[in-house]
């Protein structure tokens, strides 16, 4: 057990230290560049953490621009130098994959807010010489996609092959497509939504309320009290993982089996596997993440309403547009489900848009879209070949 | 359905019907569009903007992955969420006949497109006039092979019945075509009589009036 903790730790430092000097390239913006968010301030300077794969063209024309959702980072597709595991979405992305970086100039970059070198709560303020904590204003999804635009703008790049990404990612694919519809000439969110629905920002809530009730959270200034409130930051993510699976799937791995026992211990130790497995997926996941970047990341999914920001009317958000659309959905998926889906299929109908509408059947819950589905590598494969044949790429 | 009929009739005189009626450039959407098969002919041959709507999620993820803008839903319900002429054509091929409620999927039909094209199955042909009064039973026929219990051709008509939903609904009839014997094109000049007793199968270029 000692041992794991004394790796738990370092995997925390390591993290900590990723917030500022990231193991991937940096774009740094300076006060001259000022980011203005939703919360009606300004955030300058600040910095986006990116990565990229494979080469772009000549006539900037094969670039893809991945997003990554709520507990995700920049590096899709190599190892993390976090973790050391294989980046997050590596069946997806990478030479011959479906988002073949041998075809195409890939890029992902960490989200603001994040903690993984774009600027978030665990970044330095420049004004207090501390972590931001709570002082950072709170983040809406369109803001992340203002600053990947900077980003963008930074790289050289006007408009982008595809946008793609799922959950919290596909939430940026659909403002992406939104905000900048001449930037954007294929998009593909999946598994998400063009709102959060009540039951999620439900679901969020106990998290926050988790990690906020452990006291070594110590109002979001754990950082400069060295603390952390791994707790309550842990529950927030077992009680979140739950949502990602399916029912069947959890039946299928898990069962009602006990966890290295022949029979029931009449106490509170984690009897069943089910328990020993999300325990793990709650203590593997505080020595990644900072706890008010979590904060911060389900705020600004809860925040999301696309249809508010056009008269109401979801529609209206993506009228005359000539953006391709492939939205994809998971039978499942109760997170996002499929009629949540349907709903951007409609609205983009309504507003004359070319879109495809994919629905995967698979017992892989929320997740899916993280697995190995191979149903949806071929859609994906698909229909980015046939959108970099319309737009000419070389 | 595409694929059965694909397999009876390796050419698909009717899709090069069809395809015949669209014009280069246009916007089409293919109501019950199967793998894409049309649409593939039509973006092919006519540089047409396809779009498709297919029941199987099967035939869309097909479609999808062969690169084609293909979503799920169906004629009853799907229809609705478009825009009033938000096409040059609509294309409903051999699809009307499973439909719930053909006239309302018909008007819907008109709304979305300048043109409809229309084809589907004429159940006034000879055989299975014959079939039916001979064997007092359900006919099931090459083209048609379903028994009674498992078809999905809830709503068959003939192509008189068809003529007279078109005059209900206020549509014209741009141009028809009768298809006989292996995908023969019947005579125009033939009365209707003859090609509701004949034709196989009829194709209908609508719009509104």
């Amino acid at each position: 057990m000692a041992h794991i903790d004394t790796r738990l730790v370092e995997m925390e430092d390591l993290a900590r230290s990723q917030a500022e000097r990231p193991a991937s390239p940096v774009a740094r913006f300076s006060a001259d560049e000022p980011l203005p968010l939703d919360a009606g301030v300004s955030l300058a300077p600040f910095q986006v953490g990116y990565q990229t794969y494979g080469t772009l063209n000549a006539d900037k024309s094969n670039a893809v621009l991945v997003c990554h959702a709520l507990t995700g980072d920049q590096h899709v597709a190599n190892v993390n130098p976090v973790t050391g595991k294989p980046g997050w979405w590596s069946l997806m992305v990478g030479p011959g994959r479906p988002i073949d970086t041998d075809r195409y100039f890939v890029i992902c970059a960490n989200v603001l807010g994040g903690c993984m070198g774009t600027t978030g709560p665990a970044s330095i303020d420049p004004k207090s010489g501390n972590a931001y904590g709570l002082d950072l204003p709170v983040i809406t999804i369109r803001d992340m996609v203002r600053a990947q635009a900077m980003l963008i703008d930074r790289l050289g790049i006007e408009t982008l092959l595809c946008v793609l990404g799922g959950s919290m990612g596909g939430m940026q694919v659909l403002q992406w497509a939104a905000s900048f519809p001449e930037r954007v000439f294929a998009a593909v969110p999946i598994a998400c939504a063009a709102r959060h629905s009540s039951q999620n920002i439900a679901f969020h809530e106990v998290g926050r309320q988790a990690v906020m009730a452990d006291p070594d959270w110590c109002s979001g200034k754990y950082t400069e009290l060295g603390k952390s409130p791994k707790k309550g930051l842990a529950v927030a993510r077992m009680a979140a993982h739950i949502t990602y699976m399916s029912d069947e799937a959890l039946h299928r791995k898990f069962g009602r089996q006990l966890q290295d026992r022949t029979k029931l211990t009449f106490g509170f130790d984690a009897d069943f596997q089910v328990e020993s497995y999300l325990r793990h997926q709650g203590s593997s996941f505080v020595g990644r993440f900072d706890a008010n970047s979590y904060l911060y990341m389900t705020r600004a999914m809860d925040y999301f309403d696309l249809a508010s920001d056009y008269g109401g009317v979801l529609a209206n958000a993506f009228r005359g547009t000539q953006t391709r659309f492939c939205v994809v959905s998971f039978t499942s998926d109760w997170l996002f489900p499929t009629p949540e889906n349907r709903t951007i299929v409609q609205a983009l109908n309504a507003a004359a848009a070319n879109v495809s509408f994919v629905e995967i059947a698979t017992d892989g819950g929320h997740d899916a879209f993280l697995l190995d589905e191979p149903e949806m590598f071929a859609t994906v494969s698909g229909f980015l070949k046939a959108a970099a044949r319309r737009r000419g790429v070389k | 359905m595409q694929d059965r009929l694909a397999a009876a009739h390796p050419e698909r005189i009717d899709l090069k019907i069809i395809a015949g009626f669209v014009t280069p450039g246009a916007r089409v959407l293919d109501v019950g569009c199967g793998d894409g098969a049309l649409l593939m002919r039509l973006e092919e041959e006519k540089q047409a903007d396809g779009r498709g709507i297919e029941l199987s999620q099967k035939g869309v993820n097909e479609a999808v992955a062969r690169g084609l803008s293909v979503v799920q839903g169906d004629a009853d319900h799907d229809l609705a969420t478009y825009p009033d002429r938000a096409f040059d054509f609509v294309i409903l091929s051999q699809t009307l006949q499973a439909t719930y409620n053909p006239r309302i999927v018909l008007e819907q039909l008109l709304r979305i497109g300048r043109k409809v094209v229309v084809s589907f199955p004429n159940f006034g042909n000879w055989r299975i006039r014959k079939q039916f009064i001979l064997t007092g039973r359900m006919p099931i026929t090459e083209d048609l092979p379903y028994s009674w219990y498992d078809t999905p051709n809830i709503h068959f008509c003939t192509v008189r019945d068809f003529v007279r939903l078109t005059e209900e609904i206020d549509a014209k009839v741009e141009k028809a075509v009768a298809l006989y014997g292996n995908g023969r094109v019947m005579n125009r000049a033939v009365r209707l009589t003859l090609w509701n007793f004949l034709a196989d199968q009829a194709i209908f270029l609508l719009s509104r009036r």
